[in-house]
């Protein structure tokens, strides 16, 4: 269940805009979200420019179509709600509009750069601009493991749905705790075995 | 919690991003200090771990779900500096893999969610704590930490929305606060469930990481206080003390408040919707009254969840 729902695309990694330095196309969605959040709804030029070059790169990524919108209505839901908020104050009504169209747009660029350029080189332009080690450390050894510990917390889940009938509520979150906590255990005891297996390749 | 782009303005953003990288490197730094290397490993498992727990959905009434968010537990597991660098890695990997939160958002995220709710339910753990000795005082402290961090984190939240004009004030922080101060309870349950879960399995586990270095952490304490300190009084005392309304007092003592009116072509007027200060008001005084009966629940459930105090 869990890797269904992170909802990763890995597919096809050989088009044009997979192929493009990692560097290039930070950068570039760096200054395409920090411009278009910056710039005033009225110069609505760079909006669309924006949106046809999002939809060029998106086109020349081919990444599907459907997989793209899928994330973005699911994440979504803030967004929505905001600008619902928004739309019941008389001040903000042309403010609302403004929002809406700023965050789809950055969200659609961080979509299409984080589909389209592996983990691994995003971590290697994070170490070139200088971000300390034990950040780029932690970040990569977070992302090894997450699909890991994802996986065992649902083992442990299925496992315990297979093994008690629920007996109200309050039952129910104490199970639901401890395993929580196990997996806190079970994680911590494998940061251990982890750092005996770096030591055992070198690392100092 | 996590603010999408958009919604966030230039100067919010950097002033947000400024105070969170001076505290994320000052984690780091203390991190690096006293964390033996053998733990090094933790600080991305830990992270791994959270992301994780987070998926793991406990059923609240009526088909509604909620999760652990976890600051206030990671910080009373492992301490305040770990908890900081484990959020906002957590944070960062959600930002840029999931596009959970935005990238222009991402200082002001990791100053709620990473450095705020860590520091302040690190804090607050530690003073009732002292306290409240014995496991059934921690699980108290626990769970109130849990509470106040969720809520206070929400209040700077609607604060960056305010300042950076995307949502009023009179409208964001009574949102924000009440739906908080209801999650904060779930929060502060979970969490103290699962800490009692690990200090059951693993109590060498918590002991070892929370007992150490007392005299060394309270620099670091006094440190992220004055850290936290600036940010609270940049994004919510201005909306917190009464600015606009002094200003308009002045305004009309020295009798220019007309001659303003066609200076400030205000899109709204102050009052429009009435009883918005109102709101504002009762629901400051719901938050005090709040979480005192968050305690004193805090406070039985300690009672009733760790039957006799055997140890300690």
């Amino acid at each position: 269940m869990s890797v269904h729902l992170v909802n990763h695309h890995h597919g096809q990694p050989d088009s044009l805009v997979h192929r493009l330095p990692a560097a290039l196309k930070l950068s570039v969605a760096l200054v395409i979200i920090v411009a278009t959040v910056l710039t005033p709804i009225q110069w609505l030029a760079w909006f669309v420019g924006v949106a046809g070059l999002l939809v060029l790169t998106m086109l020349l990524s081919r990444l599907p179509l459907f997989f793209v919108f899928r994330r973005l209505l699911v994440l979504s839901p803030f967004v929505l709600g905001v600008v619902l908020v928004n739309a019941f104050q008389p001040a903000g009504r042309d403010k609302w509009l403004a929002v809406a169209i700023k965050s789809v747009l950055c969200l659609l660029t961080v979509i299409l750069v984080s589909n389209t350029t592996p983990f691994s080189q995003i971590l290697r332009v994070l170490k070139s601009i200088r971000v300390p080690a034990l950040l780029i450390t932690t970040i990569a050894l977070m992302h090894r493991y997450l699909f890991v510990l994802m996986d065992e917390a649902e083992r442990m889940r299925r496992a315990r749905a297979s093994r008690t009938f629920t007996r109200g509520r309050r039952f129910h979150w104490r199970a639901l705790a401890t395993v929580v906590g196990q997996l806190f255990i079970r994680a911590s005891e494998r940061a251990e075995r982890i750092y005996d297996a770096m030591c055992a390749r070198g690392w100092k | 919690m996590h603010i999408p782009d958009g919604f966030i303005d230039g100067k919010t953003a950097v002033v947000t991003a400024v105070i969170s990288a001076v505290g994320v490197g000052f984690a780091l730094r203390q991190v690096r200090r006293e964390l033996p290397p053998r733990r090094v490993p933790l600080l991305g498992l830990a992270a791994a771990f959270l992301f994780a727990a987070q998926m793991v959905n406990f059923p609240v009434a009526g088909g509604t779900s909620g999760h652990l968010v976890g600051g206030t537990l990671v910080a009373a597991l492992l301490g305040p500096s770990a908890a900081v660098v484990v959020v906002t890695t957590v944070l960062i990997v959600q930002c840029f893999l999931f596009q959970d939160g935005g990238v222009m958002a991402l200082g002001a995220d990791v100053f709620n969610m990473a450095i705020l709710n860590s520091v302040i339910g690190y804090m607050i753990y530690r003073m009732v704590c002292h306290w409240l000795t014995g496991i059934r005082g921690r699980v108290t402290a626990i769970a109130f930490a849990a509470w106040c961090a969720t809520v206070l984190a929400a209040i700077c939240c609607a604060g960056q929305l305010a300042w950076s004009g995307t949502i009023p004030w009179s409208v964001a922080f009574p949102a924000m606060a009440t739906v908080h101060m209801f999650i904060g309870v779930g929060e502060g349950l979970i969490s103290a469930l699962v800490f009692l879960a690990v200090y059951r399995a693993r109590p060498d586990l918590i002991t070892e990481t929370t007992l150490t270095d007392q005299p060394q952490r309270l620099g670091e304490l006094v440190r992220y206080g004055l850290l936290v300190t600036l940010g609270v009084a940049v994004f919510v005392a201005p909306f917190a003390c009464s600015w606009p309304d002094g200003l308009d007092s002045v305004a009309d003592k020295f009798g220019f408040s007309h001659k303003m009116a066609p200076l400030l072509p205000a899109p709204a007027p102050n009052y429009q919707v009435p009883g918005i200060h109102w709101a504002v008001g009762a629901t400051a005084m719901a938050g005090a009254a709040g979480s005192l009966i968050v305690f004193v629940l805090a406070l039985l459930m300690g009672r009733w969840l760790v039957p006799k105090p055997k140890d300690l």
